[in-house]
């Protein structure tokens, strides 16, 4: 799972790059451009992402050593 | 005066905040620099966030949307999103464990261990110190500008060259005051709480402004159709046929402008007779505002074909009207080809020129105090004018048409590198310190990229709005071109909100202007007092109540030269802030080397410092010192060529010297337990 959080970051950056949308104007709900709501909806994404990332990709051990040596020079 | 009382009531409070931290302050240098340690979810996410949210943020996004369109959001908001949470997941964890296993305070400290050269450190304080300043700079300009636009006419007779109101030079030393004594007195503790209850002000009142501004505009949907109809390019990334067409048109008018102008002056003012310019006058239909005359004058002088010029003599026609610095040395093409919009857009435009509208009949006729009736006896006139107002005029009226810009791909996909400086912020850094503990992290990394998306989409939305915002019953622009962009946030927020609501929600953009200043202030106080005074005076030299008084000293001293800098001519903010994002970003292979890279060395780091902050500078000032918001190198961002450089060098010079020791890595790279 550790490695679907990492991959969902790089498919994050990919998707943040909408070229696809350069020239369309069109205004979602009669007021939001369609660029921004992507924008917007990339952000979302991040938030979920990072969310997983807390999940499945938290350093414990790192953590968990960092903690103990503290402690312990204490 | 009532935004302006508003104004004072709240940083009232915020030092009564800064007073209350500094009584639950320890003493100790540790506590004042890191809080001891004791920053929970909370209050790491809300001084995280408050940090990096920066007028950058809020004026900054606001006027380059106002330039740029809508695309700025993906430009820097969202990707900062990925790329923020990203630097506080892979490096800000991973750097907090190390300063809580061998007691970092700052950047430098760990740059030295790791690294096992003392140098290093004398090579990368001046870099850093130096790369703050100018993002200091952004939030002491910033402060200025809001302040003095907010209160324009709040004096009677006090301020007449600043428009009867507070002058910038007076508002941004105010600000810095204000944020100089809660971080003088309270220490991280103080910012911290100062900085989560500004975070929650801004964050509270950036979304009353864009409810407020937006029901004035009659509506979101109103209007975004409003743009829509007359600058339909500030919706995509692209120029609008329409709008390349109606810059086209008034590009033609206005280079008869120019044009009339100089034949007029080659012929002593007598091009045309006094019958020609009165039937001009009589003929005019645009509004009389301005050099109206000359533009009439311009029409009759172009139907009589008395315009006989060559073609070197339009040229130089387009540069004087446009107030541009003529070229010491004319390409070859001066005297064969016309100059178009874009060639003419190459060349520097000299902004001290429109000093001269203050002192010109046909510009400050109207020019007084904001509060009094142009004429008594005809009030729909409407009020004078301020001198702000009349160097709009001024430049709304002399300069060529602001041209229609695409963004270009390859910028846009080169941005990504700019968040990474994050990475490399040292009050970052110092921020992470403070984290009570690894959980302390989660909320931050998760809710960043949302928080980013509340304020900047709104600032974004309604950049965007000011660009086709009209006067009310007229179809005339309510911000006219060549408008400062800096200021587009502070006049929407004047213009569509009463005196009290004005004055709170310039609190709230101040808010987020000083929730920025405080971390860096005292961040670049604990370098010098950790990294040079205690590091080479030693230990034992200073007592912890020396080293506080040591601290506070330089945080003055430095916030003095900041301000005396603000006083100079100002740019961007946007513009400069991406200069001084660029300049950590070209140093973020050598954390995260640091950091995931055994084979890093100390040469490979000096490498990587000298080659990042060399190509800096020389981009720095090829951009003409960020005045060309549009500089790029090879068609790219300037970053995208300085970070793989400095990586570049970084690791060539690593691979060709000798590595550190595996008892040294040991300690930045353990075992992992089976």
């Amino acid at each position: 799972m550790r490695y679907v959080v990492w991959l969902l970051v790089v498919a994050l950056i990919i998707l943040h790059q909408d070229l696809w949308y350069w020239d369309d104007r069109t205004l979602v709900g009669g007021f939001m451009p369609i660029t921004l709501l992507w924008q917007a909806g990339i952000s979302l994404g991040a938030g979920f992402v990072w969310f997983l990332a807390t999940i499945f990709a938290w350093p414990s051990d790192l953590i968990e050593e960092a903690q103990q040596e503290a402690e312990g020079g204490e | 005066m009532v935004p302006l009382i508003v104004i004072c009531v709240y940083l009232v409070l915020l030092l009564a905040l800064g007073i209350f931290a500094s009584t639950l302050f320890r003493g100790s240098s540790q506590d004042y620099m890191l809080a001891s340690h004791s920053i929970g979810p909370f209050l790491l996410l809300m001084s995280l966030f408050g940090t990096t949210m920066t007028a950058f943020a809020l004026v900054g996004s606001t006027g380059e949307a106002y330039a740029e369109g809508v695309g700025v959001y993906g430009l820097l908001a969202s990707s900062s999103g990925i790329i923020h949470s990203l630097c506080f997941f892979v490096l800000g964890i991973k750097l907090w464990s190390l300063g809580k296993k061998y007691g970092y305070t700052t950047q430098i400290q760990f740059f030295r261990d790791r690294l096992q050269s003392d140098k290093i450190g004398i090579l990368l304080f001046p870099i850093l110190v130096g790369l703050v300043i100018p993002y200091l700079l952004i939030g002491v300009m910033a402060s200025g500008t809001v302040v003095s636009a907010v209160s324009e006419g709040a004096f009677s007779n006090m301020f007449a060259e600043y428009d009867y109101g507070v002058p910038n030079w007076l508002g941004s030393l105010v600000i810095s005051i204000v944020v100089l004594i809660y971080v003088f007195f309270g220490g991280m503790r103080g910012t911290a709480w100062a900085n989560a209850f500004q975070t929650i002000v801004f964050m509270i009142l950036g979304i009353i402004t864009f409810w407020v501004i937006s029901d004035n505009l009659g509506g979101v949907k109103a209007a975004s159709e409003a743009v829509e109809k007359r600058n339909p390019s500030k919706l995509m990334r692209s120029v609008a046929e329409s709008d390349e067409q109606k810059y086209e048109k008034a590009f033609a008018t206005w280079q008869s402008l120019a044009e009339y102008n100089y034949a007029n002056k080659k012929a002593n003012g007598e091009l045309l007779t006094p019958e020609q310019k009165a039937k001009a006058i009589a003929d005019y239909k645009g509004p009389p505002i301005g050099n109206w005359k000359a533009r009439a004058e311009a029409n009759v002088a172009v139907a009589n074909n008395l315009l006989n010029l060559s073609v070197a003599e339009k040229n130089d026609a387009f540069m004087e009207q446009d107030d541009r610095v003529m070229p010491k040395q004319k390409p070859q093409w001066w005297d064969k080809e016309v100059m178009t919009g874009h060639e003419l857009n190459e060349y520097q435009r000299n902004e001290d020129a429109v000093l001269a509208a203050y002192t010109d009949p046909i510009y400050n006729k109207n020019m007084g105090h904001p509060n009094d009736l142009i004429n008594p006896d005809k009030p729909e006139l409407g009020t004078k004018w301020t001198r702000k107002r009349t160097a709009g005029v001024y430049r709304a009226t002399k300069w060529s048409p602001e041209e229609p810009r695409a963004m270009s791909m390859l910028v846009f996909i080169t941005y990504m590198f700019i968040p990474l400086s994050v990475g490399m912020f040292p009050h970052l850094f110092q921020h992470w310190l403070t984290a009570k503990n690894a959980q302390s992290f989660k909320l931050p990394v998760v809710a960043h990229p949302i928080f980013i998306a509340i304020v900047w989409i709104p600032c974004v939305l309604v950049g965007v709005w000011a660009t086709s915002a009209v006067v009310p019953g007229t179809e005339r622009a309510l911000i006219p071109p060549h408008f400062n962009t800096n200021a587009v946030l502070p006049f929407m927020v004047a213009n569509m909100s009463g005196p009290f609501l004005s004055g709170l929600l310039t609190a709230g953009v101040l808010a987020a202007i000083m929730s920025s200043l405080d971390s860096q202030f005292l961040c670049i106080g604990t370098m010098f007092t950790e990294d040079i005074v205690v590091h080479y005076g030693g230990k034992k030299r200073f007592t912890d109540k020396q080293v506080l008084i040591i601290a506070r000293c330089f945080i003055i001293a430095i916030v003095a030269i900041t301000y005396i800098l603000s006083l100079y001519e100002p740019r961007r903010v946007f513009t400069l802030g991406v200069w001084t994002f660029s300049g950590f970003s070209s140093l973020f292979p050598l954390v995260f080397a640091a950091l995931y890279w055994k084979r890093l060395t100390k040469a490979g780091a000096y490498a990587c410092v000298i080659t990042a902050i060399g190509l800096w500078c020389l981009f720095f000032y090829m951009s003409d010192m960020a005045l060309n918001p549009h500089f790029t190198v090879f068609g790219m961002m300037p970053v995208a060529t300085m970070v793989p450089a400095a990586a570049i060098a970084m690791i060539v010079v690593s691979l060709m010297t000798q590595p550190p020791s595996e008892e040294h890595l040991a300690r930045f790279f353990p075992q992992k337990k089976a």
